[in-house]
């Protein structure tokens, strides 16, 4: 057993991380929502100003909406990705299985930014699909709605996000005890009633985790609007961005990172109940 | 499994049973109400369950059921249900849920499925946790949920892999006891693999002995125990002296042993039971029988019995199983009948 002064010793630096660099941001984040801005200067007056301005004015619920209705995309596309191939390589793969994890793994390894600018290179007017699409003659001039749009916002997350899908979706399946399945055969189920009576039941742990990690990601995603969204795929970490940066509305942008906050933490325990009523152990 | 081992036929039509052949897969063998299928860890009796369930294909050969050819068959379209060695109850499904599972995907009306569950939950005594969670319930209790989910689809044949090794000693012999009970009952054919000789002994119409991958002999606990035709069988099941010499002139000679035999001249390995030894009562030696003088080395007392190692010259040790009659020292005579040598095979 370990003495009490230890347990102290040893809890001090995390308490203190999460403390400093967690509790205290937080702290700041909501007191600022609630604080106000006066010809550029920032003035320390409780009101819910704030909230009001972001409900009354029609763009920012936009955005928001717009924000949730990208991400829940990114959600689905990702999960209809994600679940095939992550039961491919945990039931079908056999031995190339290792191989074809790696083949997921490794686009983690790049870069964010190199594979943004990679979509940006593909889906521009100058750009390699389009060029395609010309040398077929499918089309004659560039197809614009490509890049700089909510579409390509969407399929730039998806492509990020599969690999955090697959991840415990994979993880989940591989837990399925293999005489499960083989029970549910004996039983006189074919593969299509295996996978609806066993296999997917005893998955949707592993798929809540990892369509929770799509949805949240994605909803507070900055980068891909910026480089292939354009004006009409912009979400709402930028317009918090901004209100930050050129518009000097701390208050406001603060306001809208504590409601992004509540809708994520209401994700969560959502999922987290939902994930406990399909724990079997 | 050793897919080259030869094929000898056991085409025996079985009466009221299933005919279960495993050709060129390993050898043949009819099946008849329990057939046990024992076995050493590695000997293939495991892999000869899942080929029959369909979970492993043969490399070579066919397996046939009552003239119905199974290899061919995809597991779900075989009249055979499995009793898994970790009863692989679905964790997701309550007790009454896990037996309806079967019927539920042949699309069975629901009152007959309400029917025939609840009937299956009678017979292994478990209606009252028809609602529980299986992780709820102990071994022995999840133990009877997978058989009742196996029996409730009425298979042809049973196969039960290891099903009692994850019970503690009580519960197993209690279990036993209960599946021989619903065997008697359901008349349906127990295809049963254990390791245990003891469990096969007691619990199975014909057994089926495994060694690397092949059949080594298939009879009747007593027959096998009685006439093992090999050297492997006669120590596999239960214990047994194993006497190693030759028949010279119509004399089996085995160390200072000898006794007078009818087989062909030349060496020759003989099973004698430790229980086919007793001690020699007077002076005469009845006619069929050999004795002979040796002293005591070891005595295990087990109960009902005793176990005694005694030498009889040039250190050969014999087992000798007498009831139990209080510490021995010394020397003495003992005496056996010749026909309890048997002559078994390498």
């Amino acid at each position: 057993m370990y003495s009490r002064t230890y347990k102290t010793l040893v809890s001090i630096p995390p308490l203190l991380w999460v403390g400093v660099f967690l509790l205290l941001p937080y702290a700041l984040m909501f007191a600022h929502s609630f604080w106000a801005v006066h010809e550029g200067v920032l003035v320390h007056q409780w009101n819910l100003h704030n909230y009001a301005t972001l409900f009354s004015k029609p763009v920012y619920v936009e955005v928001l909406l717009r924000t949730m209705r990208i991400a829940a995309s990114v959600t689905l596309c990702s999960l209809l990705l994600g679940y095939p191939l992550a039961y491919y390589l945990s039931f079908h793969a056999g031995a190339r299985k290792e191989l074809l994890y790696q083949l997921v793994i490794v686009p983690l390894w790049v870069s964010y930014l190199v594979r943004g600018y990679a979509w940006k290179t593909i889906l521009g007017s100058e750009g390699v699909l389009n060029g395609f699409l010309q040398y077929l003659h499918v089309t004659h001039e560039p197809v614009a709605f490509l890049l700089y749009s909510p579409f390509a916002v969407v399929l730039m997350l998806t492509h990020i996000y599969t690999p955090f899908v697959f991840l415990p979706i994979y993880a989940a399946l591989e837990h399925i005890p293999r005489p499960l399945v083989e029970a549910s055969h004996d039983l006189g189920a074919g593969a299509a009633q295996t996978f609806l009576r066993v296999i997917l039941p005893l998955s949707i742990p592993g798929l809540l985790a990892g369509a929770t990690f799509a949805f949240v990601l994605s909803l507070g995603d900055f980068l891909a609007p910026l480089l292939v969204g354009g004006a009409s795929g912009t979400m709402i970490a930028n317009v918090v961005q901004s209100l930050f940066g050129a518009a000097l509305d701390w208050p406001l942008g603060a306001a809208i990172s504590v409601c992004i906050l509540l809708v994520i933490i209401s994700l969560l325990f959502l999922t987290e109940r939902l994930e406990k009523r399909w724990s079997f152990k | 499994m050793n897919s080259s081992a030869a094929s000898s036929a056991e085409t025996a039509s079985p009466a009221g049973g299933v005919l279960l052949e495993v050709r060129g897969v390993a050898k043949n063998f009819g099946a008849r109400n329990v057939l046990k299928n024992i076995g050493e860890s590695g000997s293939g009796k495991t892999t000869l369950l899942r080929l029959v369930a369909g979970f492993e294909q043969p490399t070579a050969g066919e397996i046939w059921m009552s003239g119905e050819r199974l290899d061919t068959l995809p597991p779900y379209k075989r009249r055979v249900n499995t009793v898994f060695q970790h009863y692989a109850l679905f964790p997701h499904l309550s007790v009454h849920e896990n037996v309806a599972y079967g019927l539920r995907v042949k699309k069975t009306s629901a009152t007959e499925i309400g029917g025939r569950v609840d009937e299956a939950l009678r017979m292994v005594k478990m209606q009252e946790f028809a609602d529980s969670q299986p992780s709820k319930l102990s071994g022995g209790q999840q133990q009877r949920v997978a058989l009742a989910r196996a029996l409730v689809n009425r298979p042809l044949l049973l196969l039960l892999d290891e099903p009692l090794s994850a019970l503690d000693a009580n519960l197993r012999k209690q279990m036993q006891s209960e599946l021989k009970a619903l065997q008697r009952e359901l008349g349906i054919t127990f295809l049963f693999v254990t390791h245990d000789q003891e469990e096969a002994m007691a619990l199975s119409d014909r057994i089926a002995l495994l060694r690397n991958g092949s059949l080594e002999q298939v009879a009747s606990p007593r027959e096998i125990y009685a006439h093992p035709a090999t050297a492997y069988t006669a120590q596999f099941i239960g214990q047994t002296n194993l006497l190693r010499g030759e028949i010279i002139d119509s004399t089996a000679r085995c160390g200072t042993l000898q006794w007078p035999s009818e087989g062909p001249s030349g060496p020759a390995i003989f099973s004698l039971r430790p229980e086919a030894i007793r001690f020699a009562s007077d002076d005469v030696t009845p006619h069929g029988t050999a004795r002979f003088r040796a002293s005591l080395e070891q005595q295990f007392f087990s109960g009902a019995s005793e176990l005694l190692e005694v030498n009889c010259g040039g250190s050969q040790l014999l087992r000798v199983r007498i009831s139990a009659r209080g510490p021995l020292s010394g020397e003495h005579e003992f005496v056996f009948s010749i026909a309890d040598a048997i002559r078994v095979q390498e």
